[in-house]
């Protein structure tokens, strides 16, 4: 049908029928999918809080510092965890802070376009791999081949290369946020610098670095609330099943606070019913919640920061 | 028409050394011709001004004499640019030792998003110095040369983003005096200001002449004529094979007669405003 004039009055302009309609439903429809998140996010917490709730309550205090953690013999030493979440977390950033920023620095600095083309996808590859992979390639590589080659001592179960599998899984995170920071320096920045007779290596390490620095502590910050998450790596590959012993020793096995939870919520019929294992995994991962989502905050309010300024 | 023309005529300074000598210079983006075949020479302790309209590659030629189109990936250069009889771009020459002696300021004023001071030392810490009582006194020379030393003495220690569009521009300006260079490029450098700042930067580079040799751009007909003394017009010519848009350098002679008695009728059409 061909558009035609109609006369205008105040029923042409109005917005009936079919076309009302379709907008009412989908502005219905596009909110319940974003409330939705917010709906599990909330149940979530709920879900986690009651349970933390009951085990806080109840638990013996003195059973919180002991010699491990224990939970089905109710030895429930928090800071064995903690120092092993730690622990791996730091060996990871160890790896990946400097490779990832690496790879940023080159991608955004150095590049042609034509390799940024090819680096940037094989990057996001990597990032794709599933963790239970790295896990294993964490135990039967990293472990035999760099870790117990290097260090005599080192069992075959180590947090040092569960914290060097989670560092490789890192590596595109970091270098990617930090890639996007240092490339949201304006190119007028650089010309200033290279203006004044600066090399590129000074270009990068004076102007671009340091205009960029918000970001870049934002990529650090978002790599190690990942790094304390992450699970399948350093239960595979940090070793210690059921309950550890507290240990600052990289070269053994130690459990983090991720692996407490998957281990024991693995033994399914063992961990209903034996005191307050069951709670103490909600203990942990309120724990973990709250870490993550620090950190998670404290970045964006750095990401924030890098917007702001230019 | 004739417009009022700078204070200094262009012939008093004849007759030294040329510090720029451009012969047959050709700037290609990929396949692209950006420019043909401009030659000219450019006089010492001068102000040089390139005007014509837009896509003339005034730019293009202006940055060429610091090796700035290096950055750009597809840029290349034929014909040859001497700077004091060496050829720029001879194989052996270092582009970031170009620089060094041949800054730039531009368009939009880029102070780095650092203190006052530490944009003012960044050229002289690249060249090793490290005495705090040197920079210091570098920042404050350099300032003061910038006419900016009594607007910020105060607050050396403060972001350079704070300051104005003409306090950042003349920044800039500081922190390129601050390397002791030996010419000063400047890209439209009042484009992105007031009449006021404006003013303020041309008195700046009328004083800079006493040590610098400065080449400016700028599309503003009126400045070339208030500060320059030599003023090069370009203007653009349909390329009959390609149908693109070349740059080429129409006339260059002393801003007086650029502005009076051009030889080229293009000039005096585009001078008077009735093209471009």
């Amino acid at each position: 049908m061909p558009l035609a004039r109609t006369p205008v009055n105040l029923e042409a302009l109005r917005l009936t029928g079919r076309r009302a309609v379709a907008e009412t439903l989908g502005r219905y429809a596009f909110f319940s999918a974003a409330f939705f998140s917010i709906i599990v996010s909330g149940m979530i917490v709920w879900s986690l809080a009651a349970e933390t709730w009951t085990f806080v309550s109840q638990v013996d205090y003195s059973t919180l510092w002991t010699d491990g953690w224990f939970p089905r013999r109710g030895m429930y030493d928090i800071k064995t965890l903690v120092v092993g979440s730690l622990l791996t977390t730091i060996v990871a950033m160890l790896v990946a802070v400097p490779l990832g920023l690496g790879a940023a620095i080159y991608m955004s600095e150095y590049a042609k376009p034509s390799v940024r083309k090819v680096l940037k996808p094989t990057l996001e590859v990597l990032a794709g791999i599933p963790s239970v992979v790295l896990g294993f390639f964490a135990l039967t590589f990293i472990s035999p081949e760099v870790v117990q080659r290097l260090f005599s001592g080192a069992t075959q179960f180590n947090m040092l290369a569960a914290g060097i599998g989670v560092g490789i899984l890192t590596i595109p995170l970091v270098a990617s946020v930090s890639e996007d920071a240092m490339r949201s320096v304006p190119d007028t920045l650089r010309e200033a610098s290279y203006g004044m007779g600066a090399r590129r290596v000074s270009t990068v390490l004076r102007v671009v670095v340091p205009a960029a620095v918000s970001g870049l502590v934002a990529a650090l910050i978002i790599a190690i609330s990942r790094a304390i998450g992450e699970t399948m790596v350093v239960f595979i590959a940090a070793g210690a099943t059921g309950g550890s012993l507290f240990s600052v020793d990289v070269l053994g096995p130690g459990q983090t606070m991720t692996a407490a939870i998957a281990s024991q919520a693995a033994g399914t019929d063992q961990v209903v019913g034996e005191g307050l294992t069951f709670q103490s995994l909600f203990f942990v991962g309120s724990l973990l919640f709250l870490l993550t989502l620090l950190l998670n905050l404290v970045a964006d309010r750095f990401v924030r920061r890098v917007r702001q300024k230019y | 028409m004739a417009v009022t023309t700078g204070t200094v005529s262009a012939d008093d300074k004849a007759g030294s050394d040329p510090v720029f000598e451009l012969s047959s210079l050709e700037v290609f983006y990929g396949e692209f011709r950006a420019v043909r075949e401009v030659s000219m020479e450019i006089a010492e302790r001068e102000i040089t001004a390139f005007i014509g309209p837009s896509g003339c590659g005034k730019t293009t030629v202006l940055r060429c004499l610091n090796r700035m189109n290096d950055l750009i990936e597809t840029a290349r250069v034929q014909g040859s640019v001497k700077y004091h009889g060496v050829d720029l771009y001879d194989a052996a020459v270092s582009a970031t030792e170009v620089r060094r002696r041949i800054g730039m300021v531009f368009q939009k004023p880029n102070p780095f998003p650092k203190s006052i001071y530490d944009n003012l030392a960044f050229g002289p810490r690249l060249n090793g110095v490290k005495k705090k009582s040197d920079l210091d006194d570098i920042v404050e020379s350099s300032l003061k040369s910038a006419a900016l030393w009594d607007e910020v003495k105060d607050r050396l220690k403060s972001s350079a983003l704070g300051l104005s569009g003409g306090q950042q521009q003349r920044l800039c300006i500081a922190r390129c005096v601050a390397v002791k260079p030996d010419v000063i490029l400047m890209d439209e450098p009042c484009s992105a200001l007031d009449p006021i700042a404006t003013a303020r930067i041309e008195d700046l580079m009328r004083e800079l002449t006493s040590e610098y040799t400065i080449v400016i751009v700028t599309h503003n007909m009126q400045q070339a004529a208030r500060v320059s003394d030599r003023t090069a017009f370009f203007t653009t010519e349909v390329n009959p094979e390609s149908d693109r848009r070349t740059g080429v350098l129409v006339e260059y002679n002393p801003t007086s007669k650029i502005f009076s008695t051009p030889d080229d009728e293009r000039t005096e059409q585009y001078v008077t405003g009735r093209f471009g």
